[in-house]
């Protein structure tokens, strides 16, 4: 009774838990694009998507997908063995114990009339799948924790998923051994199978049991006369053959009970299979009913994905099925940390202690984003940089198991994010290049404000955007002065005469007709503030981050001031200073 | 011979045919290259904002060569100026060497300083030299006027590339010249190609492509030719950008230079991937060498008489 209670009311949260997910692949939203669509446009794009894709050409490309990637992950394969073993091992055993064993009732006994869990090859079977799985988890735990994959990190999501697993194959594991020993179970067989024995027979079967199958029994012990073993395997094959193949093929369960045989009698006398297959169907119900809002709703999110991914293009997509695929990917995402271990700028976050720098972990907060969780004004900061920090070299994409276009997922979010008004310095490098490619997907404003805003915050801190504000040339900033040395070369400003060949040669000087005007000091000027230490015309000009940092001023330099390098340092410093002001 | 091919964030995302047509001439001159997977960002967008974080990164990249035993080939200019400059740092200044080896360690990997930076021009003219490349030109150009870009960081600070004279370069103009083209004189030449502030400052950048786009036309190139990464993208996709915005009639395409030399070898376009080029440079295959009729029945009647 409490089985089947507790069994409904699992299924019923997982069937709402489900509803509830889906609604939010068309209610949630990120980037700029799905600002204005309504759930019902989004949803009306999916259902005429979805049937424009089913009966076309794309339907071959949607086949060949599900079988090589979504079956035989081929994907996964494709990068590493280890980890490909891995995942098969644990969704084809978990698969098939599903089918075959959880399931039994619905499909098994259908489809085999004369199954039983008790006779081969089902009770082999059971095993081999359960071991796949325990293998699974086995390499995964070696992965995570004893591999030390550099940057690869573990959430609560992938502890949960191992823990979860791990209890249901154990206590299935030990409940199959406890069974097989269980003295009571053996009596509780007796009763219901053997008819009208008499008690030498009774005493033949059971020397029979304890001795080949494993059973525990608290009078029949070692060792055994050969006549009754004799005759109790005559009363064993008259009425138990027939049913119940011998425990050694449950491999997994009949090792086990070479450990637990010394308390197997206490395990029994306190009902401990009972426990045990509490705790084995529990775990099962509490993974089922949690499975919508745990990582392991991938099973359902990640296929999608594959799919999704296969036959669109943000070119002939719709934005609203790409705004929907987006929340889906979320979804799908493993935590698995291929895209972190394959970044081109996971390296960075090895010195710049902020998390959003890995893929992985920005996908962790976008996922909160979508959803609507709060985050600080810090988190945001964080995973506006993270997200900035990007060389866009596509390599999460490309490697991504599940085919989520993460790639895009970050043009869209950074977009969104930039909108909210928080500068972002490191849009002042070459890490807008890409952004300047894409700009046509953009609206003018949105393009440029973000990048002015950086440039009026750092100007801001140095006040020489107002050209009321009198800047004092004395006393001279030493600490300034002193401080430019993150490069050895740094320094050379000092020696810097005010001959003006770097201005002279410098092509963005060259450009403008006023360049003071535009750029504010100038190459030279920014050098002779250095040397003075009047750090806000050192810092706040225009002309640093309009270099181009083609060295032709340090190249003509007759003094040898390592112009360039000078500019890059007065950078790092303008945007540390105004970092940890703005902070 | 045998380097590490580093390919940088824009190669494998946005300029594919770089890559594919580098292997394809190198393979025919007998350069093996190893993929070394675990490379990652040579540090070049990081340096305007950390300067530590830039060094790490280039660092990494030569600690994962040296822990292969290779020396690296670089196909754009800002990561080879990148690695040499950060190569040079970390010889320097042996506290900031220790400090991002104590970084390195947990991935066991060490920066020692045992590895060579090339870029793809420098190991075309000194590693194989131009005699050997020669010997490979099966069709070569014939009145092909080319303007090469030789690329900022590749030719400054001089002092740490040493990739060639940086006030008289001639290295770039005699690998394209053994192809048959000619390299013209124009005055542009060594300016900056503009990439760098793409994305910054958008008229900035176009106003200094435009300048080299205009002063190329002018002395005649029908090509420009790079061997970069962030120029070829800036000539050829942020041309085409600025061609619609500023509609001006500057269209003078960028060819890459493996891309020119392995036509000039006789390989075909699509191995060389000439139609991935934003920018059509199929004219290009109009001049090729043809030789004079008459000379070939001279020649014909020759070896019809011997």
């Amino acid at each position: 009774m409490f089985f089947i209670i507790s069994l409904y009311v699992a299924l019923a949260v997982f069937g709402l838990g489900l509803l509830y997910k889906i609604s939010t692949w068309f209610r949630y939203r990120i980037g700029l694009d799905a600002r204005e669509l309504s759930a019902a446009e989004r949803t009306s794009a999916a259902i005429k998507g979805i049937s424009l894709t089913l009966f076309s050409g794309k339907i071959f490309t949607l086949l060949r997908v599900f079988i090589l990637d979504v079956l035989l992950q081929m994907r996964v394969l494709r990068q590493d063995f280890l980890r490909w073993l891995m995942h098969i091992c644990l969704y084809v055993g978990f698969m098939l114990l599903l089918l075959m064993h959880a399931l039994d009732k619905f499909i098994t006994s259908v489809l085999f009339p004369e199954y039983y869990s008790t006779i081969n090859p089902f009770m082999f079977l059971r095993d081999l799948f359960g071991f796949l799985v325990i293998v699974g988890i086995a390499v995964a735990l070696y992965r995570r924790f004893i591999m030390k994959v550099p940057r690869l990190r573990t959430g609560g999501q992938d502890y949960y998923a191992l823990i979860i697993l791990a209890v249901i194959m154990i206590s299935g594991v030990l409940l199959e051994s406890t069974k097989i020993t269980s003295f009571s179970r053996y009596r509780d067989m007796v009763e219901e199978y053997t008819v009208a024995a008499d008690e030498e027979e009774l005493r033949a079967l059971e020397t029979y049991w304890v001795k080949e199958f494993g059973v525990v029994s608290p009078t029949v012990t070692a060792p055994f006369e050969e006549e009754l073993l004799k005759s109790g395997r005559e009363a064993h094959e008259m009425t138990c053959a027939q049913c119940h193949s011998k425990p050694q093929w449950a491999f997994l369960g009949y090792t086990t009970t070479k450990i637990i045989s010394p308390i197997a009698l206490g395990l029994d006398r306190a009902n401990i299979p009972e426990i045990l297959w509490y705790i084995h169907f529990l775990a099962c119900w509490l993974g089922l009913a949690y499975l919508p809002f745990s990582k392991m709703f991938h099973i359902f999110a990640s296929p999608l994905s594959l799919l999704a991914n296969s036959v669109m293009d943000k070119e002939s997509s719709s934005p609203a099925n790409i705004a929907t695929r987006q929340i889906i990917e979320l979804d799908a995402c493993t935590h698995c940390g291929s895209c972190t271990v394959h970044c081109s700028v996971g390296v960075a976050f090895e010195s710049i202690q902020n998390l959003n720098i890995l893929p992985s972990e920005k996908i962790v907060s976008i996922k909160k984003l979508a959803s609507g969780n709060h985050l600080t004004e810090q988190q945001l900061r964080h995973v506006q940089e993270g997200i900035f920090l990007c060389t866009n070299c596509e390599r999460c994409t490309v490697v991504c198991p599940v085919g989520i276009n993460l790639e895009d997922m970050w043009f869209s979010v950074r977009e969104a994010l930039l909108e909210r008004g928080y500068p972002e310095f490191f849009m002042l490098s070459p890490f807008s290049y890409y952004r300047g490619l894409r700009r046509q997907a953009l609206v003018e404003d949105g393009y440029r404000e973000p990048l002015d805003r950086a440039r009026e915050a750092i100007a801001a801190e140095c006040h020489l955007m107002s050209p009321d504000k009198l800047i004092p040339l004395s006393p001279a900033d030493r600490e300034f002065k002193s401080g430019l040395s993150l490069s050895a070369q740094a320094s050379t400003f000092s020696v810097c005469f005010g001959c003006q060949s770097c201005t002279t040669v410098c092509p963005v000087v060259a450009n403008y007709d006023n360049p003071e005007d535009i750029l504010g000091v100038l190459p030279h000027q920014i050098m002779h503030a250095c040397g003075l230490g009047v750090r806000d015309l050192a810092l706040g000009s225009n002309m640093l981050w309009d270099c181009l940092t083609c060295y032709q001023c340090q190249e003509h330099c007759p003094q040898g001031v390592w112009v360039t390098d000078v500019l890059y340092e007065l950078k790092n410093v303008a945007v540390k200073q105004v970092r940890q002001k703005v902070s | 011979m045998k380097f590490g091919l580093f390919l940088g964030c824009n190669i494998p995302a946005r300029l594919s045919q770089y890559e594919t047509s580098t292997r394809a001439i190198l393979a025919r001159l007998g350069v093996g290259l190893a993929d070394i997977k675990q490379f990652n960002c040579c540090g070049y967008p990081i340096r305007n904002l950390d300067h530590k974080t830039f060094v790490l990164a280039a660092a990494r990249n030569l600690a994962l060569a040296e822990k292969n035993n290779l020396n690296l080939l670089s196909l754009c200019k800002c990561c080879y100026g990148s690695l040499k400059k950060a190569d040079h740092l970390l010889k320097e200044d042996a506290s900031l060497r220790e400090e991002i080896n104590g970084i390195l360690k947990k991935e066991y990997l060490e920066y020692r300083g045992d590895v060579e930076v090339r870029h793809l021009l420098s190991l075309l003219y000194h590693d194989v030299g131009i005699g050997v490349i020669k010997e490979k030109i099966e069709k070569p150009f014939s009145g092909l006027n080319i303007a090469t870009h030789y690329g900022c960081h590749a030719l400054r600070p001089s002092q740490i590339v040493a990739f060639d004279d940086p006030v008289a370069p001639a290295i770039f103009d005699q690998l394209v010249e053994v192809t048959g083209a000619e390299s013209i004189s124009w005055p542009a030449k060594l300016d900056c190609c503009g990439a760098p502030v793409w994305g910054i400052n958008d008229d900035l950048s176009m106003d200094l492509t435009e300048k080299k786009l205009k002063d190329g036309k002018q002395s005649g190139a029908e090509y420009l030719c790079a061997a970069c990464t962030y120029c070829h993208i800036q000539f050829d996709t942020v041309q085409k950008m600025i061609l619609s915005s500023r509609g001006n009639n500057l269209n003078l395409p960028s060819v890459l230079y493996p891309q020119l030399l392995g036509l000039s070898m006789g390989m075909d376009g699509k191995t060389l991937g000439l139609s991935m080029n934003q920018l059509s440079i199929d004219g290009i295959e109009d001049f090729f060498f043809v030789p004079e009729p008459e000379e070939e029945e001279e020649e014909m009647e020759e070896a019809g008489e011997a």
